[in-house]
């Protein structure tokens, strides 16, 4: 199902459609720009998916979505990247400093689901080893 | 233009290119990844994220030495630095940023940044199509 909104951009409902004890929301995008993030909260744990590249046009987008979601000081944030195809070093540095956030305030940050290409920028920066990375939304659940 | 909303663009011509020149898809999306974080540090650091500033590309196949490949070359008329003061940061120092001169020399076979004659730097990447980066795919000697 997708939503035409105001800008203009095409939103798509997450497909990971949960039922009404959870809290479902979609951030506020800027104008023009057409990163898609989804975010979901459940006991505790607020899981975030964006949907598209993330380079240096659109990590800002992602940076503001995250540190709105840090402001609820979830328990765990969860960055679930299967719609992420591409990821330049402003998109890892966006979560590098989601790490910093959510060890200050005392929450865990999990990625899952990396694509091949994400996953090579996190072994080229060698960063593959210092977050917290799982296969699947399930596994990141239950770190 | 040194936008950032042009890196897609960017990006897609020389994954493109890289494609056609041989390279498999994993080579060739981390040659497009090393162009998007040179064209990311002049806008950032070249220019100070003015977005109205010109950036120049050229790709064309290597066809010198013995092995094939790509030889890209990003020019700016942006300030001019000393080529020897770019370097990537220590990794084990994790913090946000940094990350882009250490990827293109992770990525590239070659890296060479130097001043341009009157204004702007001159980078120069070379990437060789060597086994593990072709197709298996036939060609036009047979």
């Amino acid at each position: 199902m997708s939503v035409e909104t105001r800008s203009g951009c095409v939103s798509r409902l997450s497909r990971n459609s949960i039922p009404s004890a959870h809290t479902k929301r979609r951030l506020p995008m800027a104008e023009s720009e057409e990163l898609e993030i989804d975010v979901e909260t459940h006991e505790g744990a607020t899981v975030m998916k964006p949907v598209g590249d993330v380079d240096l046009s659109r990590s800002p987008v992602l940076r503001n979505a995250i540190r709105s979601a840090l402001n609820d000081k979830p328990d765990k944030l969860i960055v679930e990247l299967s719609g992420v195809s591409y990821m330049d070093s402003s998109g890892v540095a966006t979560l590098v400093e989601a790490m910093q956030i959510t060890r200050k305030i005392q929450a865990k940050l999990v990625l899952c689901n990396l694509t091949d290409r994400v996953q090579s920028i996190f072994e080229i920066a060698r960063l593959d080893q210092v977050f917290t990375i799982t296969d699947d939304l399930d596994s990141a659940k239950a770190v | 233009m040194s936008d950032p909303i042009y890196l897609a663009g960017a990006r897609e011509m020389v994954l493109g290119i890289s494609r056609r020149l041989g390279f498999k898809e994993a080579p060739a999306t981390q040659i497009a990844l090393a162009v998007d974080e040179a064209l990311a540090n002049v806008i950032n650091h070249g220019y100070d994220r003015q977005n109205d500033k010109p950036i120049w590309i050229r790709i064309w196949p290597k066809t010198d030495g013995h092995t094939p490949g790509l030889r890209l070359m990003i020019e700016d008329e942006a300030r001019q630095i000393d080529p020897d003061s770019i370097c990537g940061r220590d990794l084990d120092d994790v913090k946000p940023g940094g990350l882009g001169v250490h990827i293109i020399r992770e990525v590239m076979d070659t890296v060479t940044y130097e001043r341009r004659d009157k204004v702007g730097m001159r980078l120069t990447l070379i990437k060789k199509l060597d086994s593990e980066c072709t197709h298996q795919t036939e060609t036009s000697n047979g």
